[in-house]
C-alpha cells in the first residue's frame, strides 16, 4: 500500500469574462510516494504546487482523476484522521491562545479528551512555543504561527504530513529547528510530503523529490543520485589577471575582481590550466570540484519544452 | 459528528465574544436609560408603553444588525484568513462547519437578547415599579424576535457561502426590510394579475416573513397572543430556517474554495 | 463526484421539502394573525404627521403600503360579507396623511366609507370627512366634488348638500359640464332613479376599484329591475281596471294586448307575477338593492 497514490489528477481553471477559457494549473499527474518517505515537491512559484496539496486536501475538487491516502479515497473523511496539514503562510483564529487553538483541532481530528491535554503540553514545548501562555494568536509573530502551523498539524499524530512551504517566513535559527523537528517525525516512521521552492531544504531532507513546472510533472529523482554524481566542473580561483589570456579557452564565463579571477572549467581539462596558470606564475587560491547538484537538476528539468521520461 | 459540531458551534461564539460584540449591551443599556426621561415629557400616560416599544424594537434591532455583521464574514473570512483550510484538513464535514457556523452565531445571539431582556425587565422595574402577569408576555414578543434570529442567521450565512461580505450584508439587510413587510408584499402580489400575479406570490412565500413574529404592538397594549400562533409560527421559523441552511451547505459543498 | 452528487440531492430535496411546509405553517400564521399585528397598531398610532415624519422620507412608499393594506382590509371583510370595519377609515386616515395627493385613496376609499353594511362601512359621515380632506389637499381635481355629491345624495339623502357639491365642483376649471347639469338636477328632482341611475353609471364608467364597479353594476341591475317592475305594476293595475280581477299569468296580459312577451328581468330571469298584482324578481340575491320591489 502505496502512503499517497496520485493518478491522472487534473485541474482547469475557467477564465475570461465569460468563463469560457480553460487555463490548465494541473495536467494529469502522476505520482507515488512510499511510507516513511520524505518527498520534495519542488518547482517554482505558479507551477502547481500548492493546487496539487488544495486538491488532495479537498479545498477544490480536480476536474478529473483521483487519489488516495493510505489506500483509501483521499476525499474520504476518515482517512483524514491520520494525515496533517500546514497551510503556506498560515493564520490563525485571532482571539483564541495557542492551546486553546491545538484544542479545538484535536477535538475536530478526534484525538480523545483524556491525552488532548497532555498532547498539547507536549507539542508546544516540541515546537519552541512553551512559554506563550494566554497569549492571544493575533499577537502571534510569523515565526511563531509558522509553529503553532506545524503544531496543529501533527497534534492528532496522523502518519502522513503534508506541509507548503513550511520554511517560510522563519529565521535562520527556526529553519534550523523546523528542519530537525521534520528529521525528527521522519525517523518516527512517518511519511511526509512537502512542497518548496527552496531547493537545499529539500537536499536535506528529502529521499525523492519531484519537479513540477507550469502544471506538468517534470520528473522524479531520487537525491542521493545527485549526491554521489562525479563532478563534471571544476571551479578554480587564482591571483593573477594577466594569466586570464592564456587559458580562456578552457574557462567558460570568468569573473574578474581586480587581480582575482575564477572560472568554471571541465575536471577533465584540469591538468593542462594548473599548467599554463603555473607558467604564468599565477598563485592558486582554490581548486573546487562541483558536483551536479539538486539544482542543475532542477533547472534542466523546469527549461525543457518537452516532458522527458520520469528515469532521469 | 457531536463533538466537532458542538467543537465549531463553541469556537464560533467563544471568538464573537472576544471580538467583543457583546459591547452593543452597553449601548443599549444606555439607550434604554437615557431614552427613559424623554418618554414622560412626549405623553404622559404612555410611558410604559413607550418604553416596552423602544426595548423590545432595539432588542430586535440589534440583534439583527449582529447577525448580519458576524454573519457576512462567518464564511468568507475563514476562507480569505486559510483557517478553513486547516479545518477541512480534518474529519470535519462541510455540512458539520455550516451547521456549526449557524448553532454558534445563534447562539450568540440568544445569549445577547437573554442579557438585553434581563436590562429590559430591571428598567421595566424601575419605571413601573412592579411587574404583572401582562409582563410575562413580554417573553413571548422575545421569543418571536429570536425566531426571527433563526431566520435571518440562516440567510446570512447562505450569503456568506458564495458571496463577498459587501453584497452578503446588503442583501441581508435588504431581505431583512422586505421581510418586516412580507404581508404588504402578498398583498401586492394578489393585488397583480396573470404572470406577474405567480411570480410576485411566489417571490413573497420565498422571501421571509417577519410581519407575523412581530407582536410588539400586541404586549405592548397587553393584549393576549395566541398560542396556536407561536405553534405555527415556530414551526415555520424552523423549517425556514432548515431550509435556508441547507442551501447554504448545498453551495458550499460544491463551491470550490480559492 | 458521486458523493458530491449525493449531497446536492439531499440537501435539494431538503431545501424543497422545508420550504413548502414553512409555506404552509406561514399561511396559518398570516391568518391567525390576520389584521391583528399590522393593521391594528394604526389604531394606535400618534398622529399622521408623526407617522410621517418617521417615514424618514419613504412617506410615498408607505402611504402605497397602507392603501394596500386599506384595499386588501376591505376586500376580505367584503367577502365575508362582514358587519364591522372599524380600522378602514384610520387606514385611509394614515394613508392620506403619508400622501395627501393619493387621490385613488379618496375616491375609492369614500366608497368603501360611505355604502351601508354590509356593503361598505356604512359611515357617511366619514367618507363626507375624508373627501373634505381630500379637497383640501388637492381643489383643482374637481372630481372628488362628484364623489361628494354622490356620497350626500346616495348615503345621507341630504339633497341640498349635493347640489351644493355639484354647484362647486362645476365652478373648478376645468370641470365637465355635466357637473353643473347634476347641481340642478339634485335641486328639482331629490330622490330619483334616473339621477341615481346616472350617478352609478359614472361610477361604473370611471372608477379603477373592481369592488366598486361591481358594486356599481349591481347597484344599476337593481334600478332597472325597480324602474321595469314600476312599469309592470302599472300594467297589472290597468288590467285590474279592466277586468276587475289580478292577472294570473304573464300570457293573460299577452293576451288582453297590455304586453307583447314575458318580460324579463336584466339577468334575462322572467319576473314573477303576484296574484295581488305585485310584481318581483326572480332571484332576489342578484338584486340585493331593490328600493321598492323587496321580497
Amino acid at each position: 500500500m502505496h502512503a499517497i497514490e496520485i493518478r491522472a489528477l487534473s485541474k482547469d481553471y475557467a477564465v475570461g469574462f465569460w468563463k469560457k477559457k480553460l487555463r490548465p494549473a494541473l495536467k494529469s499527474l502522476d505520482l507515488t510516494v512510499e511510507t516513511g518517505e520524505a518527498f520534495g515537491f519542488l518547482g517554482p512559484n505558479g507551477a502547481g504546487k500548492t493546487t496539487t496539496l488544495k486538491l488532495l486536501m479537498g479545498i477544490i475538487f480536480p476536474t478529473s482523476g483521483s487519489a488516495t491516502i493510505l489506500g483509501k479515497d483521499y476525499l474520504d473523511p476518515e482517512i483524514k484522521r491520520k494525515i496533517g496539514f500546514l497551510p503556506e503562510q498560515p493564520y490563525f483564529y485571532d482571539y483564541l491562545s495557542a492551546p486553546e487553538l491545538l484544542d479545538y483541532y484535536a477535538r475536530l481530528s478526534g484525538v480523545p479528551a483524556t491525552t488532548r491535554k497532555q498532547r498539547i503540553g507536549d507539542l508546544l514545548a516540541r515546537v519552541g512555543l512553551s512559554d506563550v501562555g494566554s497569549k492571544q494568536l493575533r499577537k502571534f509573530s510569523k515565526g511563531m504561527l509558522q509553529r503553532v502551523g506545524i503544531a496543529q498539524a501533527i497534534i492528532h499524530d496522523p502518519e502522513v504530513i503534508f506541509l507548503d512551504e513550511p520554511m517560510s517566513g522563519l529565521d535562520p535559527v527556526g529553519r534550523h529547528e523546523v528542519r530537525e523537528l521534520i528529521q525528527n517525525l521522519k525517523d518516527e516512521g512517518k511519511t511526509i510530503f512537502f512542497s518548496t521552492h527552496i531547493l537545499s531544504d529539500a537536499e536535506a531532507l528529502c529521499d525523492r523529490v519531484a519537479v513540477v513546472y507550469k502544471g506538468e510533472l517534470r520528473g522524479v529523482g531520487v537525491v542521493n543520485d545527485f549526491r554521489s554524481s562525479v563532478a563534471e566542473k571544476t571551479e578554480v580561483i587564482w591571483l593573477g589577471a594577466n594569466a586570464l589570456s592564456s587559458v580562456k579557452d578552457l574557462l567558460a564565463e570568468p569573473h574578474v575582481t581586480g587581480e582575482t579571477v575564477r572560472g568554471t572549467m571541465q575536471s577533465a581539462d584540469l591538468d593542462r590550466l594548473l599548467e599554463r596558470l603555473r607558467q604564468q606564475h599565477a598563485r592558486l587560491i582554490s581548486v573546487t570540484p562541483i558536483h551536479r547538484t539538486l539544482e542543475d537538476y532542477f533547472l534542466a528539468k523546469t527549461r525543457e519544452e518537452e516532458k522527458e521520461s520520469v528515469s532521469s | 459528528m457531536t463533538s466537532r459540531l458542538s467543537a465549531i458551534t463553541w469556537n464560533t461564539f467563544r471568538e464573537a465574544v472576544r471580538d467583543r460584540v457583546l459591547y452593543n449591551l452597553v449601548l443599549f443599556v444606555l439607550l434604554l436609560v437615557a431614552s427613559a426621561p424623554l418618554f414622560s415629557q412626549i405623553s404622559i400616560g404612555l410611558e410604559k408603553l413607550m418604553l416596552v416599544n423602544v426595548g423590545l424594537t432595539s432588542i430586535s434591532l440589534f440583534g439583527v444588525i449582529i447577525a448580519i455583521f458576524l454573519g457576512i464574514g462567518m464564511v468568507s473570512k475563514e476562507i480569505e484568513k486559510k483557517t478553513l483550510y486547516t479545518i477541512l484538513s480534518r474529519p470535519v464535514r462541510r455540512w458539520e462547519f455550516i451547521a456549526g457556523k449557524y448553532l454558534g452565531l445563534l447562539l450568540t445571539l440568544v445569549v445577547n437578547a437573554a442579557l438585553m431582556t434581563v436590562g429590559f425587565y430591571a428598567a421595566l422595574l424601575i419605571f413601573v415599579h412592579s411587574l404583572g402577569r401582562a409582563d410575562a408576555l413580554l417573553l413571548v414578543a422575545v421569543y418571536f424576535i429570536v425566531l426571527q434570529f433563526m431566520m435571518m442567521v440562516a440567510l446570512t450565512l447562505l450569503f456568506s457561502t458564495f458571496s463577498s461580505p459587501i453584497f452578503s450584508a446588503i442583501f441581508a439587510f435588504a431581505l431583512f426590510v422586505i421581510g418586516t413587510f412580507g404581508e404588504d408584499l402578498k398583498n401586492f402580489a394578489a393585488m397583480s394579475q396573470g404572470a406577474t400575479k405567480w411570480l410576485a406570490t411566489g417571490a413573497a412565500y420565498v422571501l421571509p416573513n417577519f410581519a407575523s413574529l412581530n407582536v410588539i404592538g400586541q404586549v405592548a397594549h397587553e393584549q393576549g397572543v395566541s398560542a396556536h400562533l407561536v405553534f405555527f409560527n415556530t414551526v415555520y421559523a424552523l423549517l425556514y430556517s432548515v431550509a435556508i441552511t441547507a442551501a447554504a451547505v448545498l453551495i458550499f459543498e460544491r463551491r470550490n474554495l480559492k | 463526484m458521486n458523493r458530491n452528487t449525493k449531497v446536492t440531492f439531499i440537501c435539494g430535496a431538503l431545501v424543497v421539502a422545508l420550504m413548502a411546509g414553512s409555506m404552509v405553517c406561514r399561511s396559518h400564521a398570516e391568518k391567525i394573525q390576520g389584521d391583528q399585528a399590522t393593521l391594528q397598531e394604526v389604531l394606535y398610532l400618534p398622529s399622521g404627521k408623526t407617522v410621517k415624519r418617521l417615514s424618514l422620507g419613504y412617506s410615498s412608499l408607505l402611504a402605497d403600503i397602507y392603501w394596500t393594506r386599506a384595499v386588501q382590509y376591505f376586500g376580505s371583510r367584503h367577502i365575508r360579507s362582514a358587519e364591522h370595519y372599524e380600522l378602514l377609515d384610520p387606514l385611509l386616515q394614515i394613508t392620506t396623511d403619508l400622501d395627501p395627493q393619493l387621490i385613488v385613496a379618496y375616491e375609492n376609499g369614500s366608497i368603501f366609507l360611505s355604502q351601508q353594511i354590509p356593503e361598505g362601512a356604512g359611515q357617511p359621515d366619514k367618507a363626507v370627512a375624508l373627501i373634505e380632506k381630500g379637497i383640501r389637499a388637492n381643489p383643482l381635481y374637481w372630481r372628488l366634488y362628484f364623489n361628494l355629491g354622490f356620497i350626500h345624495y346616495m348615503d345621507r339623502h341630504d339633497y341640498k348638500a349635493a347640489q351644493q357639491a355639484f354647484e362647486k365642483g362645476s365652478e373648478v376649471p376645468g370641470a365637465l359640464a355635466w357637473m353643473k347639469v347634476m347641481a340642478a338636477r339634485m335641486a328639482e328632482k331629490g330622490n330619483d332613479p334616473s339621477t341615481a341611475t346616472y350617478l352609478w353609471k359614472t361610477i361604473f364608467d370611471t372608477t379603477t376599484d373592481n369592488n366598486i364597479k361591481d358594486s356599481a353594476a349591481k347597484h344599476l341591475l337593481s334600478l332597472r329591475a325597480d324602474s321595469d317592475m314600476d312599469q309592470l305594476e302599472q300594467l297589472t293595475r290597468a288590467y285590474y281596471e279592466r277586468m276587475h280581477t289580478y292577472p294570473e299569468t304573464w300570457l293573460d296580459l299577452v293576451r288582453a294586448g297590455l304586453l307583447r312577451g314575458i318580460p324579463t328581468d336584466p339577468t334575462g330571469a322572467p319576473y314573477k307575477l303576484r296574484l295581488d298584482g305585485t310584481v318581483q324578481v326572480e332571484d332576489s340575491k342578484q338584486f340585493p338593492f331593490l328600493e321598492r320591489h323587496k321580497k
